[in-house]
């Protein structure tokens, strides 16, 4: 059974990913490309003014992949292989919680992990360090950079599990409705705190060392000495509309992933399609 | 949201019991994190294969839209 449940877990999260992909070229990728020109033009003002100040003009490297085969197949398979495992991640919490978390239909069950794997894997992580379009992120950083998302990431993921564990063990005392407020109540708190302990990208030493004290790596306008603007900071209405879309994209993949999913693991579960006639329902605590 | 909250008269049982099928499932879980490494940080803040840009530039975009650091 679980074989059957991962093989449907990945084949919905490769659907998703397409789906997800579709909405992602028409919407993101526009955003993408302008935040790739920016970056150009603004490297390119920045060489103007190391050349006017005598200073070493670097060169950037050359392209392994050509930018239309980044944007189609590239994101392409990247969105799909995301789908993927992300559908085989949450097959395999599907299959853990079938049967373990109350009363639930299949397809309702479907959801919920669906709305987990949302919220724990992108959204929350996404709150403290939201997705940024190229020309946003300093080279220096990365490490740092990705080292905290992974580690926001983590967090949000084993609370929510932490959640779940609590509202279950609640329930009996509370009732599945107060159980469940609790459970999110002690997850929002917890979450909220190691939001405020960790650092916001812009306060990583190299960041302070290098631009001052701000909140995040967005570009702000390049001056030349006398603190004339030579070249615009980053357009918030871009940046806006780029966050939007990444989100958009991530609630169609976990959305279509749950009602792909569900469909698929209710034949698979009840194979007579039968509510009344059940095959006898072993009670769990 | 009705839908969720209504009780239900059927109760799933048990379907996968996890001290059989725990090989299938933590091997799952390891592929599909192996998969996320891959997509999301290789070649960015880690890289298992020294100063190769191949998939960091591949999955360039991907990386961008679904929420990950990049350079």
């Amino acid at each position: 059974m679980e074989r059957k449940l991962i093989l449907r877990g990945a084949l919905a999260g490769a659907a998703a990913g397409l789906i997800a992909f579709v909405f992602a070229r028409i919407f993101a990728e526009p955003q993408i490309q302008a935040a790739i020109d920016y970056e150009s033009g603004r490297d390119a003002a920045q060489h103007e003014l190391d050349h006017a100040a005598g200073l070493p003009v670097e060169h950037a490297g050359h392209e392994i992949f050509s930018r239309t085969l980044q944007a189609n197949l590239g994101a392409g398979a990247g969105i799909v292989l995301f789908g993927v495992a992300m559908g085989a991640l949450f097959a395999v919490a599907y299959a853990i919680c079938l049967g373990r978390v109350g009363k639930l239909r299949p397809r309702n069950l479907a959801m919920l992990v669906a709305l987990a794997g949302f919220l724990g894997v992108y959204f929350v992580p996404f709150l403290k360090y939201p997705a940024n379009p190229p020309s946003i992120g300093h080279e220096d950083t990365i490490h740092d950079r990705g080292n905290l998302y992974l580690a926001m990431v983590a967090c949000s993921i084993v609370l929510l599990i932490g959640a779940v564990l609590l509202g279950k063990r609640l329930q009996p005392r509370f009732g599945n409705w107060n159980a469940t407020l609790l459970a999110i109540a002690a997850y929002v708190a917890i979450i909220g705190v190691l939001m405020a302990v960790l650092p916001s990208v812009g306060q990583l030493a190299a960041n302070v060392e290098e631009f001052g004290r701000h909140a995040t790596e967005t570009p702000l306008p390049l001056t030349d000495e006398k603190g004339t603007i030579v070249y615009p900071g980053f357009d918030a209405d871009r940046l806006y509309a780029f966050r939007l879309y990444s989100v958009g994209a991530q609630v169609l993949l976990w959305g279509a992933l749950g009602l792909i999913f569900g469909p698929l693991a209710e034949r698979l579960l009840q194979p007579r399609k039968a509510n009344t006639e059940h095959p006898e329902p072993v009670h769990n605590a | 949201m009705s839908n969720l909250s209504a009780p239900t008269s059927v109760s799933t049982p048990v379907v996968v019991p996890v001290s059989r099928a725990v090989m299938w499932l933590v091997g799952t879980a390891i592929v599909a994190f192996a998969l996320y490494y891959f997509i999301g940080v290789d070649q960015g803040a880690y890289s298992i294969f020294g100063k190769d840009m191949h998939i960091h530039e591949f999955v360039h975009d991907a990386r961008h839209f679904l929420g990950f650091p990049c350079h």
